[in-house]
C-alpha cells in the first residue's frame, strides 16, 4: 500500500484498487450538518399525473416535510372572459362551457342565469326548461364527483377506482350525448331555456342509470372505506376548519366537510331547487376523509334530485315564449351534432320571408340586453360559481367575470400542506378537486 | 414588475415587438362615445338612416331610500357602525334586486373591515373580486367590484370602487385573505394596483407579459404569438355584427 497525494491504493488479484474516502475530505464532510442542509426545492408540475391538469407546485422540503408551497396557475388561460366580449350573448354559452370541462353544464347555467337576470326574464323561464336544467346539473354533479373519486383514487394508489369511476361517468356522458349531441362542451343551456328537448331514449337511460349507480356506489365504498391504506392516506390529512375555509374563500364539499352546511341550492335557491327534497351532507372531520364522505353522500342526494326531476317533467315548451329573445330555429340533433332542424330550414328558405329576416337578425346580431350588472352564483360541484355580468345595452356582453371555485379554492393548498408530509400534498390537493380549465379560464 | 405609469402606456405585446392595442394606432374595438349607428358599418354610404342613430351611455343614478328588502337594514347598519359613511359612500344603487355601494377607493379597506366584523352586517365571505373597464364612459375608468356574502343573514352586497388608469386602492387581503389571488387577477387583467397586497404579481398571464388584456383598448388576438410565425387577426378584422 502506497501513500500518494490523491487516493490510497492497494494491489489485489483483480488489479489495483483506489480508495477515495478518508484523507482530507473527512474534515470537510465532517463539518457539514446533515440536517440543516437537507432543504431542497422541488418543482412539481405543470406536467404531473397527480396535479389534475397543469397545476404547478413549487415545494420547499426539509426531508419529507413540506416547509413551503407555492401554487402556480395560469398554464391553461384561454381568455374566455375576453372572448365573450366579442361574441353575442347567446354565443357566450359555447365559450363558458369550456371553462371547467368537468362541469360544463354548471358554467352554462351560471352564465345563462346571469343573462336572464339582466334581461329580467328569470321568472319567465318555463317549468320544463328549469326541470331539465336541474336534472342535467345534478347528472353533471354526479359525473364530476365520479371523476374526483377516480382521480383521487389513482393519486392515492387505488388504480382500480380510477377505471371504475371513469366507466360510470361514461354512462352519464352517453345521456348527455343523446340529448345535446356532445359528450362535453354542450352549449346546451341557452339564455331563455335549453337548446333541445330530452328524447325519450335519454329518459330511459337516466332511469336505468338510477338503478345502476347505487349498486356501484356500494361497491366503491366496500372497496375504499374499510381499507387501511385508504384510511391512513385520508384521515387526519390536510385539515382545514371552517375558519380557514371562510378566510381562504373555500366553498363547496370542502367547506361542508368542515361542518358548515352551506349549499347555495338550499341557502339561495335558483332554478326551483327549493321545490326538491334533498339533504346537505356534512362531515366534521375537516380532512380528506370527510371530503370523500361528503362527496359520496352528495352523489346519493343528486340521484334523489334526478329522480324527482324526472317525475315532475311535464310536457311543455323548453324555451321562453318571447320571440325577441327565443332562439328562432328548432334545433335537432343530427349525425354531426346539434343543428337547425330540416323543417325550420325548409320554412325560412322556402315559405316565409319574415321568418328568414327574424332568424337572420337574431342569429347574426343577437338580442339586446338592458344596461346594468348582476351577480349570480350557483352551487358548482367544487363550490360557489359566481358570474358577474355587465351589459352596456348592446348585443355583446360588456364584461363577464367568472368566479370559479377551483381558482379560489387552490389558494388553500399552502394552508393545508405546509408542515405536513410530501405525500399529503397530493392527497390535500386532490381533495380540493381543482380543475385547471375552470381555474385559469 | 412594471406598474403602468400613465394613460399613454402601451398594452398587449411580448417584449421587443411594436406596441399593439393600447392608445396608439389601436386595432382594437375601442368603444366610442357616443356610439353611433346600428350595424358597425363605416366608410359606406348609409341609405338606411340607421347609421345616424346615437346610443347614449346610461348614467348610473343613485337610488333613493327606501331601498326595499334587506337593503335598508344593511345600509343603516353600516351607517351606524361606520362614522365616515357619508363621506365614503358615493352612491347607493339598487338594481335588479341587487344592492351596490359605490365607495371612494381609499376607503375600501375600512368599509370591508366593518362589513365583515359588525354584528348586524357579518359579511364573512368575499365571494368575488373583479374589474370592469369603463373606457370613454367614466373618467375613473377602472372599476373594482367586490361581491360580499353574509352566511349568517344570507345576504349579498356589491362594493364598487372606481379609479383612473394608473391609480391604486388599498388591498383587502388583510380582511379577506381569499382576495389574494382575485386581486392578483384584477391587477393582471386591468393593471389595478392594490397597495398593501403581499405579492402583487401576475397570476394567469405569463410573468413577463406586457399590457393588461381585459382592458377595453387591448385587442383580442392580433398579438404576435411565438408559434411558427403564425399571426391571427383580431376578430373585429374578420367580421363583425354589432
Amino acid at each position: 500500500m502506497t501513500q500518494s497525494g490523491y487516493a490510497s491504493e492497494r494491489e489485489t488479484t483483480e488489479g489495483r484498487v483506489f480508495t477515495v474516502t478518508g484523507g482530507d475530505w473527512d474534515t470537510v464532510t465532517g463539518s457539514v450538518d446533515p440536517l440543516s442542509n437537507e432543504k431542497i426545492v422541488v418543482n412539481m408540475g405543470p406536467q404531473h399525473p397527480s396535479t389534475h391538469g397543469v397545476l404547478r407546485l413549487v415545494l420547499e422540503l426539509e426531508g419529507e416535510t413540506v416547509q413551503e408551497v407555492r401554487p402556480v396557475v395560469g398554464y391553461l388561460h384561454t381568455g374566455i372572459e375576453k372572448n365573450l366580449e366579442y361574441r353575442n350573448w347567446t354565443q357566450g354559452t359555447t365559450f363558458v362551457t369550456r371553462a371547467d370541462y368537468l362541469a360544463p353544464l354548471f358554467n352554462e347555467a351560471g352564465y345563462c342565469l346571469a343573462v336572464e337576470k339582466l334581461l329580467g326574464i328569470t321568472d319567465d323561464i318555463t317549468e320544463r326548461a328549469n326541470t331539465i336544467r336541474v336534472l342535467f346539473m345534478e347528472l353533471n354533479r354526479i359525473s364530476s364527483h365520479l371523476v374526483w373519486l377516480a382521480t383521487t383514487g389513482m393519486e392515492l394508489g387505488a388504480i382500480s377506482m380510477m377505471l371504475y369511476g371513469f366507466r360510470e361517468r361514461e354512462y352519464i356522458l352517453d345521456i348527455f350525448e343523446e340529448t345535446t349531441g356532445l359528450r362535453m362542451n354542450h352549449a346546451y343551456f341557452r339564455p331563455g331555456g335549453v337548446a333541445q328537448d330530452i328524447p325519450d331514449s335519454a329518459i330511459k337511460k337516466i332511469r336505468d342509470f338510477l338503478v345502476y349507480l347505487p349498486k356501484k356506489l356500494k361497491e366503491y365504498e366496500d372497496m375504499l372505506s374499510g381499507q387501511v391504506i385508504w384510511q391512513e392516506r385520508t384521515q387526519g390529512v390536510a385539515i382545514l376548519d371552517v375558519t380557514g375555509c371562510l378566510a381562504m374563500g373555500v366553498t363547496g364539499p370542502v367547506l361542508r366537510s368542515a361542518g358548515l352546511a352551506w349549499d347555495l341550492r338550499k341557502t339561495m335557491p335558483y332554478c326551483g331547487y327549493e321545490n326538491y327534497e334533498f339533504d346537505v351532507p356534512t362531515a366534521t372531520t375537516a380532512d380528506v376523509w370527510g371530503r370523500y364522505q361528503v362527496r359520496l353522500a352528495e352523489i346519493r342526494e343528486s340521484l334523489k334530485i334526478v329522480e324527482q326531476a324526472l317525475d315532475r317533467l311535464r310536457p311543455g315548451p323548453i324555451f321562453i315564449s318571447d320571440k325577441k329573445i327565443a332562439w328562432p330555429a328548432q334545433l335537432a340533433v343530427g349525425l354531426d351534432g346539434m343543428g337547425n332542424s330540416l323543417e325550420h330550414v325548409a320554412k325560412i328558405m322556402g315559405q316565409s320571408m319574415e321568418s328568414l329576416i327574424h332568424h337572420f337578425k337574431l342569429v347574426t346580431e343577437g338580442f339586446r340586453v338592458p344596461p346594468g350588472q348582476v351577480y349570480v352564483s350557483i352551487e358548482h360541484p367544487r363550490g360557489e360559481l359566481g358570474v358577474h355580468a355587465v351589459s352596456d345595452g348592446g348585443t355583446h356582453p360588456y364584461r363577464v367575470h367568472m368566479r370559479d371555485p377551483s381558482f379560489v379554492n387552490l389558494q388553500a393548498i399552502p394552508a393545508m400542506a405546509e408542515g405536513a408530509l410530501l405525500a399529503d400534498v397530493i392527497a390535500g390537493g386532490a381533495s380540493l378537486d381543482p380543475v385547471m380549465g375552470g381555474c385559469d379560464r | 414588475m412594471t406598474i403602468e405609469p400613465n394613460e399613454s402606456s402601451t398594452g398587449g405585446v411580448p417584449v421587443s415587438a411594436d406596441p399593439v392595442g393600447a392608445d396608439v394606432n389601436a386595432p382594437a374595438q375601442v368603444p366610442s362615445s357616443p356610439r353611433k349607428g346600428m350595424f358597425g358599418i363605416t366608410g359606406t354610404g348609409d341609405v338606411s338612416g340607421f347609421g345616424g342613430l346615437v346610443r347614449r351611455h346610461p348614467e348610473i343614478v343613485g337610488t333613493a331610500k327606501p331601498y326595499g328588502g334587506y337593503f335598508d337594514e344593511v345600509t343603516d347598519a353600516l351607517e351606524e357602525a361606520y362614522p365616515g359613511f357619508a363621506d365614503a359612500i358615493e352612491k347607493v344603487v339598487v338594481d335588479r334586486g341587487e344592492l351596490t355601494l359605490h365607495i371612494k377607493p381609499e376607503r375600501v379597506l375600512e368599509v370591508a373591515q366593518i362589513m365583515r366584523d359588525d354584528e348586524a352586517l357579518r359579511f364573512e365571505l368575499c365571494s368575488s373580486v373583479s374589474g370592469v373597464d369603463y373606457l370613454n364612459s367614466d373618467a375613473r375608468r377602472l372599476h373594482v367590484i367586490y361581491h360580499l356574502t353574509s352566511m349568517t343573514y344570507r345576504r349579498r352586497v356589491r362594493l364598487e370602487a372606481a379609479i383612473p388608469a394608473g391609480g391604486s386602492l388599498p388591498s383587502v387581503t388583510s380582511v379577506y385573505p381569499t382576495a389574494d389571488w382575485q386581486e392578483r387577477e384584477t391587477y393582471d387583467m386591468f393593471g389595478v394596483v392594490f397597495t398593501g397586497h403581499p405579492n402583487l404579481t401576475r397570476v394567469l398571464m405569463p410573468d413577463d407579459w406586457e399590457g393588461f388584456p381585459q382592458r377595453k383598448d387591448y385587442p383580442l388576438g392580433g398579438v404576435p404569438v411565438e408559434y411558427k410565425g403564425a399571426e391571427i387577426p383580431p376578430p373585429d378584422q374578420r367580421r363583425v355584427y354589432q
